[in-house]
Protein backbone atom coordinates (compact mmCIF):
# COMPACT_ATOMS: atom_id res chain seq x y z
CA UNK A 1 0.00 0.00 0.00
CA UNK A 2 1.32 3.31 -0.63
CA UNK A 3 -0.19 6.10 1.03
CA UNK A 4 0.49 10.14 1.05
CA UNK A 5 -0.65 12.02 4.19
CA UNK A 6 -0.84 16.11 3.18
CA UNK A 7 1.86 16.26 1.12
CA UNK A 8 3.00 19.95 0.52
CA UNK A 9 6.28 21.19 -0.93
CA UNK A 10 7.26 24.66 -2.75
CA UNK A 11 10.84 25.76 -4.06
CA UNK A 12 11.37 29.35 -3.10
CA UNK A 13 8.25 31.29 -3.33
CA UNK A 14 7.02 28.97 -5.62
CA UNK A 15 4.57 25.87 -4.24
CA UNK A 16 4.82 22.57 -6.04
CA UNK A 17 2.65 20.74 -4.29
CA UNK A 18 -0.20 21.74 -1.65
CA UNK A 19 -2.11 19.39 0.61
CA UNK A 20 -1.96 15.99 -1.71
CA UNK A 21 -3.17 12.67 -0.15
CA UNK A 22 -4.44 9.61 -1.95
CA UNK A 23 -3.94 5.89 -1.13
CA UNK A 24 -2.91 2.55 -3.43
CA UNK A 25 -3.46 -0.51 -2.80
CA UNK A 26 -1.56 -3.10 -4.46
CA UNK A 27 -2.16 -3.69 -8.18
CA UNK A 28 -3.49 -0.34 -8.60
CA UNK A 29 -2.68 1.95 -11.65
CA UNK A 30 -2.81 5.69 -10.92
CA UNK A 31 -2.90 8.52 -14.01
CA UNK A 32 -2.29 12.27 -12.68
CA UNK A 33 -2.98 14.28 -14.86
CA UNK A 34 -2.28 18.01 -15.21
CA UNK A 35 -0.43 20.75 -17.96
CA UNK A 36 3.29 21.89 -17.33
CA UNK A 37 4.17 23.17 -14.29
CA UNK A 38 1.11 21.65 -11.82
CA UNK A 39 3.88 19.62 -9.88
CA UNK A 40 3.16 16.31 -11.10
CA UNK A 41 6.77 15.74 -11.22
CA UNK A 42 7.43 16.65 -7.67
CA UNK A 43 4.67 14.33 -6.51
CA UNK A 44 6.81 11.55 -8.27
CA UNK A 45 10.05 12.90 -6.77
CA UNK A 46 8.75 13.33 -3.36
CA UNK A 47 6.86 9.76 -3.39
CA UNK A 48 10.26 8.54 -4.82
CA UNK A 49 11.91 9.97 -1.97
CA UNK A 50 14.32 12.00 -3.98
CA UNK A 51 12.70 15.60 -2.53
CA UNK A 52 11.51 15.71 1.38
CA UNK A 53 8.65 17.41 1.64
CA UNK A 54 8.16 20.54 3.71
CA UNK A 55 4.88 18.93 4.82
CA UNK A 56 3.13 15.32 4.84
CA UNK A 57 4.85 12.46 4.47
CA UNK A 58 4.98 9.01 2.82
CA UNK A 59 3.77 5.76 3.67
CA UNK A 60 4.77 2.42 2.26
CA UNK A 61 3.75 -0.91 3.23
CA UNK A 62 4.41 -3.71 1.01
CA UNK A 63 5.77 -6.63 3.44
CA UNK A 64 9.19 -5.51 4.17
CA UNK A 65 10.92 -4.56 0.86
CA UNK A 66 10.05 -0.39 1.77
CA UNK A 67 12.29 2.09 1.28
CA UNK A 68 14.33 3.13 -1.85
CA UNK A 69 14.81 -0.40 -2.80
CA UNK A 70 11.27 -0.63 -2.87
CA UNK A 71 10.67 1.88 -6.05
CA UNK A 72 11.47 1.51 -9.97
CA UNK A 73 11.33 4.43 -12.25
CA UNK A 74 10.42 5.80 -15.50
CA UNK A 75 11.16 9.09 -17.02
CA UNK A 76 11.81 10.72 -19.83
CA UNK A 77 15.62 10.04 -19.10
CA UNK A 78 16.61 6.71 -19.15
CA UNK A 79 19.22 6.78 -15.92
CA UNK A 80 21.39 4.88 -18.27
CA UNK A 81 25.11 5.21 -19.35
CA UNK A 82 25.43 6.15 -23.22
CA UNK A 83 29.40 4.25 -22.95
CA UNK A 84 28.03 0.91 -21.45
CA UNK A 85 26.49 -1.75 -23.53
CA UNK A 86 22.73 -2.66 -22.24
CA UNK A 87 23.58 -5.68 -20.50
CA UNK A 88 26.38 -3.98 -18.69
CA UNK A 89 24.05 -0.92 -17.45
CA UNK A 90 21.64 -3.41 -16.48
CA UNK A 91 23.88 -5.66 -14.13
CA UNK A 92 25.33 -2.88 -12.39
CA UNK A 93 21.95 -1.33 -11.40
CA UNK A 94 21.00 -4.91 -10.57
CA UNK A 95 24.36 -4.78 -8.09
CA UNK A 96 23.09 -1.70 -6.41
CA UNK A 97 19.45 -3.15 -5.87
CA UNK A 98 21.80 -6.19 -4.07
CA UNK A 99 21.17 -9.16 -6.96
CA UNK A 100 24.34 -11.19 -7.13
CA UNK A 101 25.91 -11.94 -10.75
CA UNK A 102 24.29 -14.90 -11.46
CA UNK A 103 20.70 -13.49 -10.67
CA UNK A 104 21.19 -10.00 -12.45
CA UNK A 105 22.34 -11.90 -15.38
CA UNK A 106 19.18 -13.87 -15.67
CA UNK A 107 16.80 -11.23 -14.53
CA UNK A 108 18.40 -8.89 -17.19
CA UNK A 109 18.01 -11.59 -19.86
CA UNK A 110 14.36 -12.48 -19.14
CA UNK A 111 13.38 -8.69 -19.11
CA UNK A 112 15.31 -8.25 -22.30
CA UNK A 113 13.41 -10.74 -23.97
CA UNK A 114 10.55 -9.86 -22.82
CA UNK A 115 11.07 -5.96 -23.83
CA UNK A 116 12.10 -7.11 -27.25
CA UNK A 117 15.76 -6.49 -26.70
CA UNK A 118 17.80 -9.51 -26.38
CA UNK A 119 19.46 -9.16 -29.21
CA UNK A 120 20.87 -5.24 -27.70
CA UNK A 121 22.39 -6.75 -24.99
CA UNK A 122 25.88 -6.12 -26.08
CA UNK A 123 24.80 -3.12 -27.92
CA UNK A 124 26.17 0.35 -26.16
CA UNK A 125 23.31 2.47 -25.15
CA UNK A 126 24.70 5.14 -27.08
CA UNK A 127 23.52 3.28 -30.36
CA UNK A 128 19.85 2.34 -29.34
CA UNK A 129 17.22 4.35 -31.04
CA UNK A 130 14.54 6.54 -28.68
CA UNK A 131 12.20 3.56 -28.53
CA UNK A 132 14.74 1.25 -27.20
CA UNK A 133 16.29 3.66 -25.25
CA UNK A 134 12.97 3.84 -23.29
CA UNK A 135 12.25 0.10 -23.17
CA UNK A 136 16.05 -0.27 -21.72
CA UNK A 137 14.75 2.35 -19.17
CA UNK A 138 11.77 0.10 -18.28
CA UNK A 139 14.44 -2.74 -17.87
CA UNK A 140 16.44 -0.94 -15.84
CA UNK A 141 13.42 0.26 -13.78
CA UNK A 142 12.17 -3.57 -13.40
CA UNK A 143 15.80 -5.09 -12.77
CA UNK A 144 14.94 -5.15 -8.81
CA UNK A 145 11.33 -5.93 -9.58
CA UNK A 146 10.27 -3.19 -7.32
CA UNK A 147 6.78 -2.84 -5.34
CA UNK A 148 6.08 0.72 -6.76
CA UNK A 149 6.46 2.06 -9.96
CA UNK A 150 6.51 5.73 -10.70
CA UNK A 151 6.47 6.92 -14.65
CA UNK A 152 7.30 10.38 -15.40
CA UNK A 153 6.43 11.71 -18.67
CA UNK A 154 7.03 8.18 -20.13
CA UNK A 155 5.78 9.40 -23.75
CA UNK A 156 8.24 12.27 -23.98
CA UNK A 157 10.64 12.59 -27.33
CA UNK A 158 8.87 9.04 -28.57
CA UNK A 159 7.51 9.44 -32.39
CA UNK A 160 4.30 8.33 -33.11
CA UNK A 161 5.06 5.14 -33.98
CA UNK A 162 7.41 4.43 -31.04
CA UNK A 163 5.11 5.94 -28.51
CA UNK A 164 2.12 3.58 -29.65
CA UNK A 165 4.69 0.08 -29.22
CA UNK A 166 5.64 1.84 -25.49
CA UNK A 167 1.69 2.17 -24.82
CA UNK A 168 1.13 -1.33 -26.17
CA UNK A 169 4.53 -2.51 -23.51
CA UNK A 170 2.73 -0.48 -20.51
CA UNK A 171 -0.43 -1.95 -20.74
CA UNK A 172 1.19 -5.14 -20.70
CA UNK A 173 3.04 -4.04 -17.52
CA UNK A 174 0.42 -2.56 -16.50
CA UNK A 175 -2.15 -5.64 -16.22
CA UNK A 176 0.82 -7.90 -15.06
CA UNK A 177 1.00 -5.11 -12.04
CA UNK A 178 -2.71 -6.15 -11.25
CA UNK A 179 -1.88 -9.85 -10.88
CA UNK A 180 1.34 -9.03 -9.13
CA UNK A 181 0.00 -6.58 -6.66
CA UNK A 182 2.82 -3.74 -8.18
CA UNK A 183 1.85 -0.17 -7.84
CA UNK A 184 1.95 2.02 -10.62
CA UNK A 185 1.78 6.40 -10.23
CA UNK A 186 2.46 7.67 -13.95
CA UNK A 187 2.20 11.41 -14.33
CA UNK A 188 0.99 12.96 -17.49
CA UNK A 189 0.22 16.20 -19.89
CA UNK A 190 -1.44 13.82 -22.15
CA UNK A 191 -4.82 12.21 -20.95
CA UNK A 192 -5.01 10.19 -24.17
CA UNK A 193 -1.35 8.83 -23.78
CA UNK A 194 -2.00 7.40 -20.25
CA UNK A 195 -5.92 6.57 -19.55
CA UNK A 196 -6.36 3.03 -21.05
CA UNK A 197 -3.65 2.04 -17.78
CA UNK A 198 -5.43 3.49 -15.14
CA UNK A 199 -7.84 2.09 -12.41
CA UNK A 200 -7.59 5.32 -10.45
CA UNK A 201 -7.28 9.14 -11.92
CA UNK A 202 -6.49 12.80 -10.99
CA UNK A 203 -6.38 15.57 -12.21
CA UNK A 204 -3.75 17.94 -10.98
CA UNK A 205 -3.32 21.87 -11.45
CA UNK A 206 -1.23 24.41 -9.59
CA UNK A 207 0.12 21.94 -7.18
CA UNK A 208 -3.20 20.69 -6.02
CA UNK A 209 -5.47 17.45 -6.82
CA UNK A 210 -8.78 18.61 -8.15
CA UNK A 211 -10.25 15.67 -8.63
CA UNK A 212 -9.31 11.97 -7.40
CA UNK A 213 -11.40 8.73 -8.26
CA UNK A 214 -11.78 5.69 -9.93
CA UNK A 215 -11.72 5.42 -13.43
CA UNK A 216 -14.66 3.12 -13.32
CA UNK A 217 -14.42 1.60 -16.84
CA UNK A 218 -15.46 4.90 -18.60
CA UNK A 219 -14.08 6.06 -21.98
CA UNK A 220 -10.92 7.96 -22.70
CA UNK A 221 -13.02 10.74 -24.20
CA UNK A 222 -15.49 11.52 -21.40
CA UNK A 223 -12.27 11.41 -19.31
CA UNK A 224 -10.80 13.70 -21.58
CA UNK A 225 -13.44 16.58 -21.29
CA UNK A 226 -14.23 15.97 -18.00
CA UNK A 227 -10.06 17.07 -17.88
CA UNK A 228 -10.41 19.71 -20.32
CA UNK A 229 -12.98 21.42 -18.27
CA UNK A 230 -12.03 20.62 -14.84
CA UNK A 231 -8.29 21.43 -15.25
CA UNK A 232 -7.88 23.75 -18.49
CA UNK A 233 -11.28 25.81 -18.24
CA UNK A 234 -12.38 24.99 -21.83
CA UNK B 1 29.46 -2.18 6.19
CA UNK B 2 29.81 -4.51 3.64
CA UNK B 3 27.22 -2.64 1.11
CA UNK B 4 29.33 0.24 1.27
CA UNK B 5 32.31 -1.90 -0.24
CA UNK B 6 30.11 -3.56 -2.28
CA UNK B 7 28.47 -0.73 -3.68
CA UNK B 8 31.37 1.65 -3.71
CA UNK B 9 33.37 -0.82 -5.71
CA UNK B 10 30.41 -1.48 -8.17
CA UNK B 11 30.33 2.15 -8.84
CA UNK B 12 34.10 3.04 -9.12
CA UNK B 13 34.33 -0.05 -11.45
CA UNK B 14 31.62 1.37 -13.70
CA UNK B 15 33.24 4.60 -13.92
CA UNK B 16 36.36 3.50 -14.18
CA UNK B 17 35.13 0.92 -17.26
CA UNK B 18 33.27 4.33 -18.67
CA UNK B 19 36.62 6.26 -18.82
CA UNK B 20 38.29 3.33 -20.13
CA UNK B 21 35.76 3.44 -23.37
CA UNK B 22 35.76 6.82 -23.73
CA UNK B 23 39.19 8.22 -22.85
CA UNK B 24 38.18 11.52 -23.38
CA UNK B 25 39.37 12.86 -19.33
CA UNK B 26 42.57 10.83 -19.23
CA UNK B 27 43.66 11.82 -22.46
CA UNK B 28 43.33 15.28 -21.82
CA UNK B 29 44.81 15.28 -18.60
CA UNK B 30 47.90 13.48 -20.11
CA UNK B 31 48.14 15.66 -22.64
CA UNK B 32 47.84 18.62 -20.28
CA UNK B 33 50.90 17.02 -18.34
CA UNK B 34 53.24 16.59 -21.13
CA UNK B 35 52.70 20.03 -22.40
CA UNK B 36 53.12 21.64 -19.14
CA UNK B 37 56.06 19.65 -18.26
CA UNK B 38 57.41 20.54 -21.92
CA UNK B 39 57.19 24.02 -22.02
CA UNK B 40 58.49 24.23 -17.82
CA UNK B 41 61.29 21.93 -19.70
CA UNK B 42 62.71 24.69 -22.35
CA UNK B 43 61.21 27.77 -20.57
CA UNK B 44 63.36 27.51 -17.38
CA UNK B 45 67.15 28.62 -17.48
CA UNK B 46 68.74 26.33 -15.45
CA UNK B 47 71.68 29.06 -15.11
CA UNK B 48 69.29 31.34 -13.07
CA UNK B 49 67.49 28.70 -10.75
CA UNK B 50 68.55 25.16 -9.74
CA UNK B 51 66.59 22.46 -10.73
CA UNK B 52 66.06 21.14 -7.72
CA UNK B 53 64.38 24.05 -6.20
CA UNK B 54 62.35 24.67 -9.03
CA UNK B 55 60.91 20.68 -9.93
CA UNK B 56 58.93 19.68 -6.99
CA UNK B 57 56.58 22.76 -7.50
CA UNK B 58 56.83 22.31 -11.25
CA UNK B 59 55.50 18.17 -10.01
CA UNK B 60 52.65 19.41 -7.96
CA UNK B 61 51.16 21.92 -9.70
CA UNK B 62 50.88 19.66 -12.86
CA UNK B 63 49.69 16.72 -11.23
CA UNK B 64 47.15 19.50 -9.13
CA UNK B 65 45.77 21.26 -12.71
CA UNK B 66 45.69 17.28 -14.26
CA UNK B 67 43.79 15.81 -11.28
CA UNK B 68 41.29 18.88 -11.61
CA UNK B 69 40.18 17.36 -15.41
CA UNK B 70 39.30 13.80 -13.28
CA UNK B 71 37.68 15.39 -10.36
CA UNK B 72 35.60 17.34 -13.08
CA UNK B 73 34.70 14.85 -15.19
CA UNK B 74 33.41 12.64 -12.02
CA UNK B 75 29.99 13.63 -11.49
CA UNK B 76 29.69 15.07 -14.75
CA UNK B 77 29.20 11.73 -16.04
CA UNK B 78 26.10 11.11 -13.85
CA UNK B 79 24.36 13.69 -15.62
CA UNK B 80 23.62 11.61 -18.90
CA UNK B 81 20.39 10.74 -19.27
CA UNK B 82 20.29 11.96 -15.42
CA UNK B 83 22.14 8.51 -14.04
CA UNK B 84 22.39 10.38 -10.49
CA UNK B 85 18.73 10.44 -10.20
CA UNK B 86 18.87 6.61 -10.48
CA UNK B 87 22.05 6.65 -7.83
CA UNK B 88 20.18 8.54 -5.44
CA UNK B 89 16.95 6.37 -6.07
CA UNK B 90 18.80 3.19 -5.13
CA UNK B 91 19.03 1.47 -1.76
CA UNK B 92 22.91 2.45 -2.15
CA UNK B 93 23.57 5.06 0.49
CA UNK B 94 25.35 8.07 0.04
CA UNK B 95 28.44 6.84 1.67
CA UNK B 96 29.25 4.31 -0.95
CA UNK B 97 28.31 6.77 -4.01
CA UNK B 98 31.27 9.03 -2.12
CA UNK B 99 33.54 5.92 -1.34
CA UNK B 100 32.94 4.54 -5.48
CA UNK B 101 33.57 8.09 -6.86
CA UNK B 102 36.31 8.70 -4.57
CA UNK B 103 38.27 5.66 -5.49
CA UNK B 104 37.94 5.70 -9.46
CA UNK B 105 38.98 9.16 -8.75
CA UNK B 106 42.18 8.16 -7.10
CA UNK B 107 42.71 5.45 -9.68
CA UNK B 108 42.33 7.75 -12.40
CA UNK B 109 44.82 10.31 -10.95
CA UNK B 110 47.24 7.85 -9.61
CA UNK B 111 46.80 7.13 -13.46
CA UNK B 112 48.33 10.20 -14.03
CA UNK B 113 51.14 10.53 -11.97
CA UNK B 114 52.28 7.21 -12.77
CA UNK B 115 52.88 8.35 -16.70
CA UNK B 116 53.52 11.59 -15.32
CA UNK B 117 56.19 10.85 -13.39
CA UNK B 118 58.64 9.14 -15.62
CA UNK B 119 58.58 12.47 -18.19
CA UNK B 120 59.48 14.60 -14.59
CA UNK B 121 62.30 12.51 -14.19
CA UNK B 122 63.15 12.61 -18.14
CA UNK B 123 62.40 16.58 -18.84
CA UNK B 124 64.33 17.47 -15.69
CA UNK B 125 67.22 14.66 -15.24
CA UNK B 126 65.94 14.08 -11.84
CA UNK B 127 68.26 11.42 -9.99
CA UNK B 128 65.52 9.85 -8.08
CA UNK B 129 66.99 6.45 -6.43
CA UNK B 130 66.63 5.97 -3.66
CA UNK B 131 63.85 8.92 -3.38
CA UNK B 132 61.67 6.61 -5.42
CA UNK B 133 59.67 4.95 -3.23
CA UNK B 134 59.31 7.55 -0.42
CA UNK B 135 58.31 9.86 -3.09
CA UNK B 136 55.72 7.28 -4.32
CA UNK B 137 54.46 7.37 -0.71
CA UNK B 138 54.61 11.41 -0.66
CA UNK B 139 52.29 11.25 -3.87
CA UNK B 140 49.53 8.73 -2.48
CA UNK B 141 49.99 10.72 0.83
CA UNK B 142 48.74 14.46 -1.08
CA UNK B 143 46.58 12.84 -3.85
CA UNK B 144 44.40 10.94 -1.44
CA UNK B 145 43.66 14.59 0.66
CA UNK B 146 43.09 16.23 -2.34
CA UNK B 147 41.28 13.87 -4.09
CA UNK B 148 38.83 13.66 -0.91
CA UNK B 149 37.87 17.30 -1.12
CA UNK B 150 37.93 17.55 -4.80
CA UNK B 151 35.46 14.72 -4.96
CA UNK B 152 33.28 16.60 -2.59
CA UNK B 153 33.34 19.98 -4.27
CA UNK B 154 32.71 17.88 -7.80
CA UNK B 155 29.78 16.82 -6.47
CA UNK B 156 28.51 20.41 -4.82
CA UNK B 157 29.24 21.81 -8.22
CA UNK B 158 27.63 19.22 -10.74
CA UNK B 159 23.88 21.01 -11.03
CA UNK B 160 25.66 24.32 -10.94
CA UNK B 161 26.32 26.10 -14.55
CA UNK B 162 30.13 26.93 -15.35
CA UNK B 163 31.21 23.84 -12.69
CA UNK B 164 34.37 23.18 -14.55
CA UNK B 165 35.01 26.80 -14.20
CA UNK B 166 33.74 27.00 -10.45
CA UNK B 167 35.71 24.31 -9.25
CA UNK B 168 39.15 25.01 -9.68
CA UNK B 169 38.69 28.71 -8.23
CA UNK B 170 36.90 27.09 -5.12
CA UNK B 171 39.03 23.82 -4.62
CA UNK B 172 42.03 25.16 -4.46
CA UNK B 173 41.95 27.58 -1.59
CA UNK B 174 41.86 24.07 0.48
CA UNK B 175 44.61 22.37 -1.41
CA UNK B 176 47.32 24.91 -0.08
CA UNK B 177 47.95 22.96 2.71
CA UNK B 178 48.45 19.53 1.46
CA UNK B 179 49.91 20.90 -1.56
CA UNK B 180 52.24 23.09 -0.02
CA UNK B 181 53.27 20.50 2.58
CA UNK B 182 53.83 17.97 -0.77
CA UNK B 183 56.34 20.36 -2.31
CA UNK B 184 58.45 20.43 0.90
CA UNK B 185 58.70 16.80 1.63
CA UNK B 186 59.14 16.23 -2.47
CA UNK B 187 62.13 18.76 -2.49
CA UNK B 188 63.79 17.53 0.40
CA UNK B 189 63.55 14.29 -1.12
CA UNK B 190 65.28 14.94 -4.39
CA UNK B 191 67.97 16.62 -2.50
CA UNK B 192 68.75 13.18 -0.55
CA UNK B 193 67.67 14.49 2.52
CA UNK B 194 66.37 12.30 5.35
CA UNK B 195 62.66 12.27 5.94
CA UNK B 196 63.12 13.21 9.65
CA UNK B 197 63.48 16.51 8.42
CA UNK B 198 60.46 17.05 7.01
CA UNK B 199 58.55 15.15 9.92
CA UNK B 200 56.19 17.88 10.56
CA UNK B 201 54.88 18.08 6.87
CA UNK B 202 54.30 14.30 6.77
CA UNK B 203 52.54 14.90 9.87
CA UNK B 204 50.53 17.52 8.38
CA UNK B 205 49.84 15.44 5.24
CA UNK B 206 48.55 12.90 7.76
CA UNK B 207 46.50 15.01 9.33
CA UNK B 208 44.95 16.87 6.28
CA UNK B 209 44.17 13.27 4.95
CA UNK B 210 42.48 12.06 8.12
CA UNK B 211 40.54 15.27 8.88
CA UNK B 212 39.23 15.56 4.98
CA UNK B 213 38.29 12.15 4.16
CA UNK B 214 35.74 12.26 7.25
CA UNK B 215 34.36 15.09 6.90
CA UNK B 216 33.99 14.97 3.21
CA UNK B 217 32.29 11.57 3.74
CA UNK B 218 29.72 13.24 6.43
CA UNK B 219 28.80 16.53 4.31
CA UNK B 220 28.88 14.91 0.84
CA UNK B 221 25.00 13.39 1.53
CA UNK B 222 23.97 17.15 1.77
CA UNK B 223 25.44 18.05 -1.19
CA UNK B 224 23.04 15.22 -3.20
CA UNK B 225 19.99 15.90 -1.67
CA UNK B 226 17.32 18.50 -3.31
Amino acid sequence: MLRAEGLSHAFGGARALEDISFTLTGGRTLAIFGPNGAGKTTLLRVLAGLIKPQRGRVVLEDGGTAGRGAIGWIGHQAHLYGHLTVGENLRFWAALYGLDAARARARAGELLARLGLADREHQSVRTLSRGQLQRAAIARALIHDPSVLLLDEPFTGLDLRAAADFRALLAELSAASRSTGRIVVMATHNVEEGVELATDIAFQAQGRFVRLEPRAGRPAAEIAAEYRKAVLGE
Amino acid sequence: MSNVVRDGWAIARKDLLIEFRSRTAIFSAVVFTVLVLLVFNFGRDPTAVATIDLAPSILWVTFTFAAMLALNRAFQLELENQALDGLLLSPASRLSLYAGKLLANLVFVAAIEALGLPLFVLFFNVALGPALVPLVGILALATLGFVAVGTLFSAMLVRTRFAELMLPVLLLPFLLPPLIGAVQVTAKLLAARPLSEVSGWLKLLAAYDIAFVTLAALLFPYTVEE
